[in-house]
């Protein structure tokens, strides 16, 4: 049922944003372009969240560094896609290979915490770096450039968004089913058993940490590009916050849960803020409703589970 | 760098780390004994100090208000827990994370609803006003002296309960193994509302004593409880003894690098660049300390003996 | 009144149809409603409404639709709801900002999306400067100059020495160049803080460093609820005899309440300068105060008075080609004029569309009901061009 639903949601916004233009919402176009950067950011952190029990609440953190991996050498004038993607993915997935290898040390709240820490240690980083804006942040006056693809029409960025979710959603796939998912999920269950059947979870561990990053440096460096404008805000601990719960409303380790996810929460953020300028307490109440009485999330929920 | 701006700004940094003792201090009985993770707890700061605020109006007297507002706060912190935290214990980190974080968002918003955005002032007695002559010529305001004063009391307040009282005995049951102290008569139900309670309290204190200097205002708990956190997870976690060792080192750690740093760094850089990226580093400073502290000591300074 | 705006905003946001047909005008205003920054968008949205109201709700024959969005003292989230505002409600004029990291962040969805961009706040260096652009305007000042009037100030005073604390934004930067443009003496110390939502407000190690540095006077920038932290600080500190207080929009009718209430005395006769004060006489100024104080309840802030500018400069635009909103072209060279009655007194534009106008010296003082306020005590600067100016090719 939830894998329906979700096929269904990718048609729709396969279809969406043309016709979103040919009825002159163009604005619909740059809901959809977010809403696909996050969800894919979102299916990036599901792999160790839902799937290997990872915890990390500094996920934002890569999409701050896929962001700046194209906002600097814009501020260079180095317009070159390709070397864009490269830097995204290439300092994301370091980053999170080295505080991956410290972190994952740790357990419970406190891999909660350190991720956390990592995190706040890039955002302050940023912070303190005048050249490129501190707080203030950089506007990216031209986006990333390919041969044959112009970013800067917004259907072809959102399609190129489009792909990026569709490349994260189906490598997540293809690894949740291989040996090396088994081995993560496993950990998840039970790690002492794992141990002494002779897997190496630590390492399983962190090459899913670390492709979690990659993958989401990448859908930073859409988002940097969809908005423009890039800023530390986009790492702030809260923004991680929402990815946890983009993940945990659609419903952790269901495949399509972090994209539904991401779309109940863009769909209602945007609902209420345009309801009341005190929008935030009946998104709280959600939450916290979620919390109480989803388990499973929107995927659950599908399947006829309860909490 | 003269000795008497030294000294005032150790006690600047004595004055940051008993501010934080007093809200790690609750987060870390609540995360030992109850193994939750409240990130709602700077919220009730905020709660204590928009109370204090209120009654100083309503009585014309600080400490009147500070009497009144303890209690109420303490009710606060009850109805949350009976309300949403019970459902939570049994369930993982994550929904803790979650529904706290919607807890924020609600009691940020409840705040502007009832009081506005503007923030409240609160007017301090005369005789805490001024400024004390300390020997050595060092001049430093009464204030910050009585809140260094307040906090290191309610240490020690806190120490004896654990210790020495029937109630703190509970406690120290419950937090080192909770079904045996239920199988033993312990009433745990009760003993963790107590316990939030407790946690509210002081937190609430907290908010109180910071807010004749910065003002009541929302979201006021939304950054000192990510650095409470550290706090707890530096002193490790359930650990008061941990708590105040902590406290008092980042208090110290962040205000040192907040006078010193730029002296640093213009070594190394231009005089403008350091004035801008000091503070963003020294903010940093802490959360190096914790990613260290972890990388050597997983479990923190002060590990928890049992579990 | 307020929620009259907020519906009309609400509305607006589930309606979603944009209107083709220029049969009215459209405002978008972006400014912080949430946060403790909102403090100072309800003053903003307050003297909007006023100004609405004065002028009935119609500009040139058209009805005028507002809509209010929160920026939530975000960069990210100004821009997004500037591309709200520019792409779904498709209005003819965005205005607003309180922010210069808002608004640098928000240009180019506005001016690229054909609109006019009116700051009714910031005036970041950029935008006076290299990034000029025909279609913006400011009713309010460019960072630098209030600043530079400062420094005049300190200059005739003879203070030697000075110790400048500000917060680390596009704004803060601008506001400590200002004062280092014009002011001659030595300055011993800096210190920028944190900023954004999650700002800086317990300032004991910087006022410690301050005292130790042996400053002549102290140059502070903290706008919002932080200028009241600020002030309280420093008395706590007991820094006033010690190091003279000079302040840029820190102490206003925003902060000034609060102080009242905290009994920070120490403020009282302390100096700032601005381009504008509660008592200055001009004839819409008499209007706009006794009329907001009336509405409100309240001494308006400065913020207020440009907000109030800022639908004033609309209307003479739309009145100048007839309520023909396709005619952008007459309604900018209409603006340009800056023919309309300013709460400042009359004006004019410089070529990057900054206001040449004078500065003052204000002092705090109590008013006849006892309420704390700022007065006019000299003037500063006249008719003063920021200097960016000559960096816009406009």
């Amino acid at each position: 049922m939830s894998r329906a639903v979700g096929w269904l949601l990718l048609a729709a916004l396969a279809a969406g944003p043309p016709l979103a233009l040919a009825a002159g919402q163009p604005f619909y176009v740059d809901i959809l372009t977010r809403l696909v950067c996050l969800a894919a950011a979102a299916t990036s952190l599901n792999l160790i969240l839902g799937h290997g029990g990872m915890i990390s609440f500094g996920h934002a953190a890569y999409i701050g560094i896929g962001a700046y991996a194209v906002g600097i050498p814009a501020y260079y004038e180095i317009y070159d896609g390709w070397l864009h993607i490269l830097f995204a993915v290439a300092f994301s997935s370091l980053f999170a290979l080295a505080t991956g290898a410290i972190a994952l040390r740790t357990r419970g709240v406190y891999f909660i915490m350190i991720t956390m820490a990592f995190a706040q240690m890039v955002f302050f980083a940023v912070v303190s770096i005048e050249e490129y804006g501190g707080d203030d942040g950089l506007v990216i006056d031209i986006r990333s450039e390919f041969p044959l693809v112009d970013l800067e029409d917004s259907l072809t960025l959102y399609y190129a968004c489009f792909a990026v979710l569709l490349g994260t959603l189906y490598l997540v796939h293809r690894l949740v089913r291989s040996r090396f998912g088994m081995v993560i999920e496993g950990a998840r269950g039970n790690e002492r058993r794992m141990a002494s059947l002779g897997f190496a979870f630590y390492r399983h561990r962190l090459a899913a940490y670390t492709l979690a990053g990659a993958l989401c440096g990448l859908s930073g460096a859409m988002l940097g590009n969809f908005t423009n404008f890039i800023s530390p805000e986009m790492m702030d601990w809260t923004r991680s916050g929402e990815l946890i719960f983009m993940v945990v409303l659609g419903g952790t380790g269901a495949l399509f849960g972090p994209l539904m996810g991401a779309a109940a929460f863009l769909l209602l953020e945007e609902l209420l803020s345009g309801w009341t300028i005190y929008w935030q307490l009946p998104f709280g109440l959600l939450l916290i409703l979620v919390v109480l009485f989803a388990r499973g999330g929107l995927a659950g929920l599908l399947e006829g589970r309860r909490g | 760098m003269d000795a008497g701006l030294v000294a005032a700004q150790l006690l600047n940094g004595l004055q940051l780390g008993v501010l934080l003792f007093l809200l790690a201090s609750g987060l870390t009985l609540i995360f030992g004994i109850m193994d939750f993770v409240n990130l709602a707890h700077g919220s009730l700061y905020m709660v204590g100090a928009y109370f204090c605020a209120t009654l100083t109006d309503a009585t014309g007297s600080f400490l009147l208000a500070v009497a009144l507002a303890l209690p109420a706060t303490a009710l606060v912190g009850a109805a949350v827990e009976l309300l949403v935290v019970r459902r939570l214990y049994r369930r993982d980190h994550l929904d803790h994370v979650l529904a706290t974080f919607g807890l924020i968002l609600c009691f940020d918003t409840l705040v502007q609803i009832l009081w506005g955005p503007e923030g409240m002032a609160i007017r301090l007695p005369a005789w805490a006003d001024g400024q004390q002559h300390l020997p050595g010529g060092l001049v430093f305001p009464t204030y910050r002296l009585l809140i260094i004063g307040a906090g290191l009391a309610v240490a020690a307040g806190l120490y004896v309960l654990v210790t020495k009282t029937r109630l703190g005995m509970r406690i120290r049951a419950g937090a080192s193994n909770p079904a045996m102290a239920g199988a033993l008569g312990i009433d745990i139900g009760l003993l963790f509302t107590l316990v939030f309670a407790l946690g509210a309290v002081m937190a609430g204190l907290a908010g109180m004593m910071i807010a004749p200097i910065t003002e009541a205002s929302i979201g006021m708990g939304n950054e000192i409880i990510i650095t409470a956190f550290v706090v707890v997870i530096v002193g490790g976690i359930g650990s008061i003894r941990g708590a105040f060792v902590a406290a008092l080192l980042i208090g110290l750690i962040d205000t040192m690098g907040r006078s010193f740093l730029d002296m640093g760094l213009k070594l190394l850089m231009s005089a403008q660049a350091a004035e801008t990226s000091a503070p963003a580093l020294s903010a940093m400073l802490i959360y190096i300390l914790m990613a260290s502290v972890l990388a050597f000591r997983p479990q923190g300074l002060f590990p928890p003996k049992t579990r | 009144m307020k929620k009259t705006a907020l519906a009309l905003a609400a509305a607006a946001a589930l309606l979603a149809s944009p209107s083709f047909g220029a049969d009215k005008v459209k405002i978008g205003f972006v400014t912080t409603v949430t946060t403790p920054a909102g403090v100072i968008g309800r003053d903003m949205v307050d003297a909007v409404n006023l100004a609405m109201q004065d002028i009935g709700g119609k500009m040139g024959g058209l009805e005028v639709e507002l809509i209010i969005e929160d920026d939530g003292f975000k960069p990210e989230t100004g821009k997004q709801k500037t591309d709200k505002l520019v792409k779904q409600d498709d209005v003819h004029f965005v205005a607003g900002f309180i922010w210069s990291h808002v608004l640098l962040a928000s240009r180019k969805s506005a001016l690229d999306g054909g609109k006019f961009l009116i700051s009714s706040n910031a005036g970041p260096s950029q935008i006076a400067g290299k990034l000029c652009h025909e279609n913006f305007f400011s009713t309010s000042w460019q960072n630098d100059q209030t600043p530079m009037a400062m420094g005049e100030v300190l200059n005739q005073r003879g203070v030697k020495s000075l110790y400048v604390m500000a917060p680390n934004y596009a704004a803060g930067k601008n506001m400590v160049s200002g004062v280092e443009r014009t002011f001659k003496g030595e300055i011993l110390g800096k210190d920028m803080t944190k900023w954004g939502k999650d700002a800086q407000l317990d300032f004991s190690a910087e006022l410690a460093k301050a005292k130790a540095s042996g400053a002549d006077g102290i140059f502070v920038f903290y706008p919002g609820k932080a200028g009241g932290a600020f002030i309280k600080q420093y008395q706590q500190a007991g820094l006033q005899g010690e190091i003279a207080l000079y302040t840029v929009f820190t102490v206003d009718s925003i902060a000034l309440p609060n102080l009242q209430k905290a009994g920070m005395s120490g403020v009282l006769g302390s100096l700032n300068t601005q381009f504008w004060g509660p008592d200055l006489d001009t004839p819409q100024n008499r209007k706009f105060v006794s009329g907001f104080k009336e509405a409100y309840g309240r001494y308006p802030s400065f913020y207020a008075a440009q907000s109030y500018d800022t639908i004033f400069l609309i209307k003479s635009a739309v009145e100048a080609v007839g309520g023909n909103m396709d005619d952008m072209d007459g309604m900018r060279a209409a603006m340009m004029k800056a023919d309309f009655p300013s709460v400042r007194g009359p004006f004019r534009y410089g070529n990057n569309h900054f206001p040449i106008q004078n500065f003052y010296l204000r002092q705090v003082v109590e008013d006849a009901d006892g309420v704390w306020t700022t007065t006019v005590v000299d003037t500063v600067l006249k008719d003063h061009q920021d200097v960016y100016a000559a960096e816009c090719k406009m």
